[in-house]
């Protein structure tokens, strides 16, 4: 039984996009699989057959990195699959990974032709399929341990010519590394703060999105080529900059932005109220939602409320839901329309049951009689008033329209700013809101040293973060032949 | 050999122990007031601990626990030559040094640990300040490292519940005593919530500073996930990158309390598992 969309007539071109088959609504929230079960090949060849092939690339001219999408989707056309990937991994590093999680419908799928009657190609699935279909068919799986030596120095390896240390190991860390691998005389070498590798593919978006298998084929990729991680390493406290400054010609930071925001609202520190990366790391790193099996726990409860829009607030309300919550309510500030979050993920949490409460914000938590855990929030209504500096529209509260809604856990999901634990020990010249400066290709103020992804820009995307990277390790590598 | 090896294990009661572990780029570069991150084994939650002492010649840092959950529970089961699942560190911010005549440090319970390199730090120094050192527990069985924090005070008080060994009392009999006797310009207090409080409570007359460190519960210890907020001077404070010390006149201690109870339901219904399953395999 699926819940996909009756797929006949869809031959001739023009005709309608093909919807993957999802998993049924019942299953998913009592399991943590993948919702999206993507293309079957048919599917795939009948969408490809709807792309109209134009001249001009319009589709290509909406990627972050620019992939020649007409091409890769002639190619599926045509059942190349190994050249749709060769085509697309020109580009774009992570594609199994890109297909699953970038916003489509702001960045290519905007731009398609067909989108005037939104009825745009699903360049997405497409870029999924070609990459999960080529790795099926290659079963050599490489299983390579990520467990770290006792000292990085211990694995320097002096018979390559160059040394890089890239710092962190999320999208952007991860595709310097893969075009820098390409180049047998650089030594890589990856530290990463959490036991795992992969940032926030692996301790942000969830299983049920993304699974972690994908991330690690791609880990173990790296690691296969050379590329060696020294996990449990806080770069700023277990090693300094300048200690891997004698040891490496060029450093890369990508380590991401990382401090959760809170609202700074009465009771805000009551147990069983969340920053959502607290309870999304507790769920997809630490496993809470195989507590006791697994021993970090996390708070349950028959109601949750999520405070946000992004994509990070619809991650936390479907975890929620699949952690047994009866009832998952999602406070936003401005309407429905505004939400940040993919429109995919948007269209799953309502599915799924989750409650949207737009137009609304919490203005206090207040506490069980104990003191010790919150029993509900205060919110008020808000209205839309003219645009504000991003462009949206500003959000202003109601006067006397608070009301209450009763929880048993609340998930702060209102955004993230720079994290300056490696920052604030160094010289490294930031922006006002502690973000690293750098040019376009990612230099940093200090020779020999780039950074980007969203310690550059703050929380943004996947693409943007690994096409960020990619940028550097070009000028990473024309800086060491200079050198 | 691996980072996060037990090279020693030593009981230090019936539920407490201390291990020497091998951890060659944490024992570099700790610091007194440090702490580390561990994961005991694969199913693992991340716990910190203070780092005791460290040595970075041998390549070792020394930690020291006492049974209070699942998690210390299976750290108390490892052997020598196991290894720790993931170990990361030093983590948080060092202790500063604070030029000041007299000194007092006091360790509470299994706060006796931590509280000794910041001692020594200290005494390595300040060669003029002069240093006191309280040290607390229930009874004489449970005290330690009295021959290590001797050699680093000037003078080493000790106070027992039950009088077995020093002063009938609590660690706060003695300070307040001191306090009313001399001048101290500076009390240093590590030990469980509620003895870090009445040290705090106890200095606050007597216009002392108290600096005291928290063990909050922690996730990723870098600043990412806000789990070990404290309220500090009415402010929001992430106790692993803005602490883990702070002034103990400024802690919210109310607050702290009941975010430590936050999973006691949790943790309980886990730690009955995991005993339930050492009893049956027992049998
Ligand atoms: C829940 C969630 C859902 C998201 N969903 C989407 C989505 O659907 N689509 C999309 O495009 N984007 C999404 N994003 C945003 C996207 O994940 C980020 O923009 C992207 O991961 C940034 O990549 P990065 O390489 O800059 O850093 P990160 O992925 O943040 O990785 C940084 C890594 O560096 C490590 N680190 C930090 N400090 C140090 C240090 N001092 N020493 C060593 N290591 C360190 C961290 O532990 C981390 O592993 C989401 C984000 C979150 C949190
Ligand atoms: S432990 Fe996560 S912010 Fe301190």
């Amino acid at each position: 039984m699926s819940d996909s969309i009756d797929n006949k007539n869809t031959s001739t071109p023009s005709s309608q996009k093909q919807r993957p088959t999802l998993l049924p609504v019942d299953e998913r929230v009592c399991s943590f699989s993948e919702v999206s079960c993507g293309y079957t090949e048919d599917q795939a060849l009948t969408e490809a057959m709807r792309c109209l092939q134009c001249k001009k690339k319009f589709c290509t001219s909406g990627c972050p990195v620019g992939i020649d999408i007409p091409s890769f989707i002639k190619c599926i056309r045509e059942k190349k699959y190994e050249d749709a990937l060769g085509i697309i991994k020109q580009y774009n590093s992570f594609p199994a990974v890109c297909g699953r999680v970038c916003p489509q419908e702001k960045q290519c799928e905007s731009q398609c032709i067909l989108n005037k009657k939104s009825n745009s190609i699903s360049i997405g699935l497409l870029e999924r399929f070609v990459a999960d279909r080529v790795s099926a068919t290659n079963t050599s799986s490489i299983k390579i341990s990520n467990q770290s030596e006792a000292s990085y120095k211990d694995s320097l390896d002096n018979s390559k010519k160059f040394k890089v240390a890239v710092i962190g190991s999320g999208p952007s860390s991860l595709a310097v590394s893969g075009q820098l691998s390409k180049n047998s005389d650089i030594d890589i070498h990856i530290f990463e703060a959490f036991h795992r590798a992969g940032g926030v593919l692996v301790y942000g978006i969830p299983e049920f999105r993304l699974p972690k298998t994908i991330v690690q084929k791609e880990i173990d990729e790296l690691c296969s080529k050379g590329v060696k991680i020294h996990l449990n390493t806080v770069i700023g406290k277990s090693i300094s900059l300048e200690d891997l400054q004698k040891d490496f010609d060029a450093i890369y930071i990508g380590v991401g932005a990382g401090l959760p925001l809170f609202l700074n609202i009465p009771g805000e520190e009551l147990g069983r109220i969340f920053s959502a990366s607290d309870y999304l790391t507790r769920n997809n790193l630490m496993y809470a939602y195989r507590f006791p099996k697994y021993d970090t726990p996390i708070a349950t409860g028959d109601r949750v409320c999520v405070i946000g829009g992004g994509n990070v607030a619809m991650d936390a309300a479907r975890t929620a839901l699949r952690l047994k919550s009866k009832k998952v309510t999602l406070i936003y500030r401005r309407s429905m329309k505004e939400l940040p979050a993919r429109a995919e993920e948007v269209e799953h949490a309502i599915e799924e049951g989750v409650e949207f409460l737009p137009l609304s914000a919490p203005v206090a938590f207040e506490s069980d009689e104990e003191g010790i855990y919150v029993k509900r929030v205060k919110c008020i209504k808000m209205e839309l008033s003219e645009p504000d500096a991003s462009g949206r529209a500003r959000p202003v509260p109601v006067p006397g329209s608070e009301f209450y809604v009763d929880t048993d856990v609340v998930i702060v999901a209102i955004g993230s700013s720079a994290n300056p634990i490696l920052t604030s020990s160094s010289n490294l010249s930031l922006n006002k809101r502690g973000y690293i400066e750098t040019d376009e290709s990612g230099a940093t103020s200090i020779k020999g040293i780039w950074a980007g992804g969203d310690i550059v820009t703050g929380a943004a995307t996947v693409i943007a973060a690994m096409g960020a990277g990619k940028k550097s390790a070009r000028a990473i590598l024309e800086y060491l032949h200079n050198k | 050999m691996k980072q996060g090896t037990i090279l020693k294990k030593k009981a230090l009661s019936n539920n407490s122990f201390e291990f020497l572990v091998y951890a060659p780029d944490i024992a570099l570069s700790a610091k007194a007031g440090q702490f580390v991150l561990l994961i005991v084994d694969e199913f693992g939650e991340r716990i910190p601990l203070t780092i005791a002492d460290s040595d970075p010649k041998n390549k070792t840092i020394t930690l020291v626990m006492i049974v209070v959950g699942t998690s210390t529970y299976k750290l108390s089961k490892l052997k020598e030559s196991d290894t720790l699942y993931a170990l990361v560190g030093p983590l948080g911010n060092p202790s500063k040094l604070i030029p000041s005549k007299s000194v007092v440090f006091i360790g509470g319970g299994l706060g006796i640990a931590p509280i000794y390199p910041i001692a020594k730090f200290y005494r390595e120094n300040l060669k003029e300040t002069k240093i006191t050192t309280i040290l607390g527990a229930k009874n004489e069985s449970l005290l330690f490292w009295q021959d290590k924090l001797s050699t680093v005070s000037d003078r080493l008080l000790i106070a027992t519940d039950d009088g077995s060994c020093g002063v009938k009392g609590f660690v706060t009999t003695v300070l307040k005593d001191l306090l009313e006797k001399e001048a101290i310009d500076l009390v240093y207090a590590i030990g469980p919530l509620p003895m870090m409080k009445a040290c705090s409570n106890t200095t606050l007359p007597f216009k002392v500073s108290t600096i005291v460190s928290l063990n909050s519960l922690m996730v990723d210890g870098t600043g990412m996930c806000g789990g070990c907020r404290v309220i500090i001077d009415g402010k929001v404070k992430f106790t692993c990158v803005d602490g883990p010390e702070f002034d103990g006149h400024l802690v919210d201690w109310n607050r702290a309390f009941l975010r430590g109870r936050i999973f006691n339901q949790e943790e309980r219904c886990s730690y009955d598992i995991i005993v339930d399953k050492a009893l049956n395999k027992n049998n």
